[in-house]
């Protein structure tokens, strides 16, 4: 196996809507390691969806190609449903189905036989303390148990590569911290690769090892959250003056000390945005002082991921939808 | 390979037919509609219509609940588990097959409670016929079962879409084959329709079978079950293997 879990090459999808075709997926071009920990990013209809069904082989690439577990999506789609394991935006397990009796029947499609399966359906029953809720039909389940089966018959066959689709939409906040300790126990135990698409930037900020931000259905950023946010976001310090002469004074400090921050100076505070914001601060405020540019509060904020979105695209994540390319891909998922 | 296909659509199979072994009475609530029938309709017919009017009503139960089999599949495609299957390293076609395999279960059970009810009822029984008129049934079943499942996957998550074909289609099968009135006396356009109908040959044949006539319309009801059950299937696996 090469250290390579994941390599496309041009990956391209799109859908006909009515007459119009809509781009969702623009020659992606990308590799994932072996062990890596991955979150795709970005906005409902970024293309984030559209590009995992591709590579779990749900969805055929209008162009491009991808290796995944080291097997092509197009020509032998079963090896590398062998070798994935996918847990998708709905629920696995049928809602007239009982849990335990999915798990093995689940495991039986992955090939394994009817003892090993039932003795990997009560490991991973075990595992994620589902025993309580097993004997249940899915339908009476709580939202947070039904996350809790889909991720147990997403491992029924240890998966050397897991995708999540939107993992922790829909669940409460204790649900959704509980999910992200077991996808990261998953890996850090197990070396699983993962790979999860989010729009909760402090999901992908909390677990990812990297970070692919994607927008329009291309790849606008791609390295660790911390590398992203130190260099395309920095720290936001924001003073305020008790005096507008303070204020402009302290820009034009800040401005001739940090060339290359973003000062935006209004009426009675200055903003800067700047690397290293908490390493600045002490010195700057003693530097202002020397200059009678007596400030009266000051704050640090570290950037967050939605800064950096905003600072790629000049849009908020938090507002940020591509509707159009959403609908076309309801319609197709439906 | 071929192992591999036999052991998904057993699994497939098992899988169906769990939540009907753990709740039968299921099977009772997918026949209300034509018990109605037996019930309320067939004390208008004369006397000694029994034996013509039942074999009828057993093919309409069988088309009943067969045709209503694709809502299953459709409430699972708006949930994920069917996403999650498609996932799975099993054949598409072990996905449509055993699901359709499955329709011969309720079938057999439904059709073993018509008897049960209207055996008291001067209803003679002859039971090498009752059993070739099931095995057709069953065949025929699958058929249906099959076409269903195309047309939820056709319809793609819009049930209003898979109910009014549905319902449509339901009716003038029903009416055409003969089932509640014998088309004999029909104008010739209706004659002429009827004939162009499978369901008219499911049951002239059943009603041969049920009577312990075995000759030339079980043959036809053979003839017309197979077809049905092989365009059914190979409907049904295409639209499957178009769904990845």
């Amino acid at each position: 196996m090469t250290a390579k879990m994941i390599e496309t090459h041009g990956l391209t999808r799109h859908f006909k809507v009515g007459k119009e075709t809509v781009e969702a997926v623009r020659g992606l071009d990308f590799h994932i390691n072996k062990g890596e920990l991955v979150a795709l990013l970005g906005p409902n209809g970024a293309g984030k969806s559209t590009t995992l069904r591709m590579l779990t082989t749900l969805l055929p690439p209008t162009a491009g190609t991808a290796a995944v577990a080291g097997y092509d999506i197009a020509s032998n789609p079963r090896q590398v449903r062998q070798h994935i394991g996918y847990i998708g935006q709905g629920n696995g397990a049928g809602h007239t189905q009982r849990g335990r009796e999915e798990l093995i029947t689940q495991g039986r499609f992955y090939g394994l036989n009817k003892k090993a399966a039932t003795a990997r359906a009560d490991e991973l029953i075990e595992a994620l303390d589902l025993a309580a809720v097993t004997g249940r039909n899915v339908g009476t389940l709580s939202g947070g148990q039904r996350r809790r089966l889909d991720i147990a018959m997403g491992l029924i066959h240890e998966p050397e590569l897991l995708f999540l689709d939107e993992p922790s939409t829909g669940l409460d906040p204790q649900n959704r911290a509980n999910l992200q300790e077991q996808i990261q126990r998953l890996h850090t135990t197990r070396g699983t690769t993962i790979v999860l698409t989010t729009h909760y930037l402090e999901e992908a900020d909390a677990m990812a090892e990297r970070v692919i931000v994607v927008d329009h259905g291309r790849i606008i950023a791609d390295d660790t959250a911390q590398n992203l946010k130190n260099n395309l976001a920095g720290d936001r310090i924001t003073l305020t003056f008790g005096e507008a002469s303070h204020t402009i004074i302290a820009a034009e400090h800040v401005t001739r000390l940090r060339p290359q921050a973003a000062v935006t100076p209004t009426a009675g505070s200055l903003t800067i945005r700047t690397i290293g914001g908490p390493e600045l601060l002490p010195s700057l405020l003693r530097d202002l002082d020397d200059q009678g540019a007596k400030a009266q509060s000051a704050e640090v904020v570290r950037p967050t991921l939605d800064d950096v979105f905003l600072a790629l695209t000049g849009r908020s994540l938090r507002e940020s939808t591509n509707t159009d390319v959403q609908n076309a891909e309801q319609e197709v998922a439906a | 390979m071929s192992t591999a296909i036999f052991t998904d659509t057993m699994t497939v199979f098992n899988r169906e037919l769990r939540p009907l072994r753990r709740d039968p009475l299921a099977i009772i609530f997918g026949m209300i509609q034509p018990l109605i029938f037996l019930g309320l309709f067939s004390p208008l017919l004369p006397d000694g219509s029994l034996q013509w009017f039942v074999p009828g009503i057993v093919v309409m139960t069988c088309l009943f609940s067969t045709s209503f089999a694709g809502s299953a599949l459709m409430a699972e495609m708006q949930t994920g588990a069917h996403e999650r299957m498609l996932v799975a390293p099993i054949a598409r076609s072990a996905l449509l097959v055993g699901r359709a395999l499955k329709e011969i279960v309720p079938t057999f059970a439904q059709t073993a409670i018509i008897l049960l009810i209207v055996t008291p009822f001067s209803f003679e029984l002859h039971l090498p016929g009752v059993v070739l008129g099931l095995i057709i049934l069953a065949i025929f079943g699958v058929g249906i079962g099959a076409l269903s499942y195309s047309l939820a996957i056709v319809a793609e998550g819009q049930d209003w879409l898979f109910w009014t074909v549905q319902q449509t289609l339901l009716f003038p099968m029903l009416l055409l084959a003969g089932i509640l009135l014998p088309v004999d006396h029909a104008p010739g356009w209706l004659q002429a329709m009827s004939d162009c109908n499978p369901l008219t040959y499911i049951v002239n044949a059943e009603r041969a079978l049920f009577a312990g006539t075995i000759g030339a319309d079980a043959a036809w009801g053979l003839v017309a079950a197979l077809g049905v059950a092989a365009l059914g299937l190979i409907l049904g696996v295409r639209a499957m293997r178009k769904t990845v």
